[in-house]
């Protein structure tokens, strides 16, 4: 196993050229049927050193030919990368943990959709959110739910949010630089209490109480600070959530739709509120019958 | 170029996979080694075969750790047996890597036992010539378990067993003799069921004890020895209390 085994439990291949320098021990997968469960005898013996196994299996596929390599593949990520248009959030409490956010999807200027699914279910104790690529995130956080739930049936016994979150950031990072574009939060409540994990395609993994991440975070992030308090109540943080999101939909616009509420307990997640944030705005800014100050008079024609 | 695919384990005609009851010979061969769980210890215990004169004793441990929490003793080939525990060692780094977890000892001794079947049906390789006792703590339940796998890569829980020279005899002794034991009594468990096979004295065994506290301790001569003593001395008041006629009340 070896360094390997830090990166995925995936087979490794070797990617040529001007990486194989500096991920010398480090193999990147390419996106085929898990088979970790085969691994196969000839890797068993031909291998001299377990950690360099990899290279004797790799396929590879040929570099675009350009005088400026950097350029073009910086030039090529910033094309695939879509922007992070959306709000999500979560933060740690006495209760629990509490998930929120909005439903846009947009392309540039063009509301695609108002009733996207952004918090993901990834088994009855875990919760993933959505920002970035939605078919990333999508993607990835089915992939590890079933990896989760392998472990489940490998180890009796159900596997950490430490632990998930790790498997994701692992995967992410092996695919680091290929355009994958996941901002997602991982929430859960395993043996040791409620956790929760920041999670990023640039591989980077954070633990933490509070987290916001999208393009209306700075918004949430000023309703959600100001207002938290580790002693919520659970009906407290849901409308703190809630808050938090509604304030973010109201200036950014990439986020809107229908602010989703969730929260994770010792008995796993639970849907709280799915409100249209249009509809929240009125209850929270009603309005006021006001006094006419002036009144335009119907002028009767000569 | 010679081909290495040609597979050296095969089955005969009535089912059996020889080179793996070759290897099962070769552990009957090793050193007699007993493992026993208590409440809250677990034991390891392995006969010492008399050091040579000139060779450095310490180099020659038999009871090694894995990691903090799980230790191992094996009978049969040692060489086998330092490749194996390199393996296992690096499966537990690993393993706290990527879930950012200690193993649990069943997943060790799953890991290895995964090992020694992978090497009954691969090409060109001959299984590992070795049984392990494997013992530990889980890391948050806290309880005490013992494993033993075999050079098939079949592996299952004990409460108390043996394997090496003499085994039989030995688990029949636990067998007899095996009840929920804590603390210096499940030590003393394990050195009775060695001495059945051993010449008794402390610098023909060598004894770990595992905690949750401490982890693994190997125990001094000493130690051994006084132990040692306590068990004769009990034998021998068994004894006599057998002779003498009981009294009446």
């Amino acid at each position: 196993m070896g360094i390997r085994a830090i990166l995925s439990s995936h087979l490794p291949n070797g990617q040529f050229g001007r990486h194989s320098l500096c991920l010398a021990a480090v193999g990147r997968e390419i996106m085929k049927l898990d088979t970790s469960g085969l691994e196969s005898a000839a890797s068993l013996f031909g291998a001299s050193s377990e950690l360099f196994d990899g290279f004797a299996t790799a396929p590879s596929f040929e570099l675009p030919v350009t005088n400026d390599f950097d350029g073009f593949q910086k030039e090529a990520i910033q094309m695939v990368k879509p922007a992070k248009g959306t709000t999500t959030l979560a933060f740690i409490f006495k209760e629990g943990v509490m998930v929120a956010a909005d439903s846009r999807a947009s392309m540039g200027g063009y509301i695609s959709s108002q009733s996207v699914k952004k918090i993901i279910e990834i088994n009855p104790y875990m919760l993933g959110t959505m920002a970035g690529g939605a078919a990333d995130c999508q993607f990835w956080h089915r992939n590890l739910g079933i990896k989760c739930r392998l472990h489940e049936l490998a180890n009796k016994r159900r596997i950490s949010v430490t632990g998930a979150s790790k498997l994701l950031a692992n995967i992410l990072y092996s695919y680091r630089g290929m355009g994958l574009s996941v901002g997602t939060m991982i929430a859960g409540w395993d043996e040791t209490g409620p956790g929760l994990y920041y999670v990023d395609s640039e591989g980077g993994r954070l633990k933490g109480t509070r987290f916001s991440v999208g393009s209306g975070s700075p918004y949430a992030y000023g309703v959600l600070d100001s207002g938290y308090r580790y002693d919520l109540s659970i009906e407290e943080a849901a409308e703190l959530a809630r808050r938090a999101i509604y304030h973010a939909t109201f200036r950014d616009g990439a986020s809107g739709g229908v602010a989703s509420v969730y929260y994770v307990g010792p008995n796993g997640w639970k849907k709280l509120s799915g409100d249209d944030v249009g509809e929240l705005h009125y209850k929270y800014y009603p309005v006021m019958p006001s006094t006419v100050e002036q009144e335009m008079v119907e002028v009767s024609g000569a | 170029m010679a081909r290495y695919d040609r597979a050296i384990t095969v089955f005969s005609p009535d089912g059996h996979l020889f080179q793996v009851e070759y290897a099962l010979e070769a552990v009957r061969k090793g050193n007699a080694a007993v493992g026993v769980r208590g409440t809250d210890v677990v034991v390891l215990g392995v006969e010492k075969k008399s050091t040579a004169k000139l060779q450095d004793a310490r180099s020659v441990r038999k009871i090694v750790s894995l990691d903090d929490h799980i230790a191992l003793v094996c009978a049969g080939l040692k060489a086998d047996a330092r490749v194996l525990v390199n393996r296992a060692r690096i499966e537990c780094q690993s393993h706290r890597l990527t879930v950012e977890d200690p193993v649990t000892v069943e997943y060790i001794t799953r890991y290895i036992a995964g090992l020694q079947q992978k090497y009954t049906q691969s090409g060109g390789v001959r299984p590992f010539g070795l049984s392990t006792l494997i013992v530990g703590f889980d890391p948050y339940t806290g309880v005490p378990s013992l494993y033993q796998t075999d050079p098939s890569g079949a592996f299952s829980a004990w409460k108390a067993n043996a394997t090496g020279r003499n085994s039989n005899s030995m688990r029949e002794f636990l067998e007899k003799n095996y009840k929920e034991t804590s603390g210096q009594e499940t030590v003393k468990l394990a050195i009775r069921a060695l001495l059945e096979v051993v010449e008794s004295g402390g610098k023909n065994i060598e004894i770990a004890v595992m905690t949750k506290e401490h982890g693994l301790r190997q125990l001094e001569e000493a130690e051994i020895d006084a132990i040692v003593a306590e068990i004769e001395a009990e034998k021998a008041a068994a004894e006599a209390a057998k002779k003498a006629p009981p009294k009446e009340t």
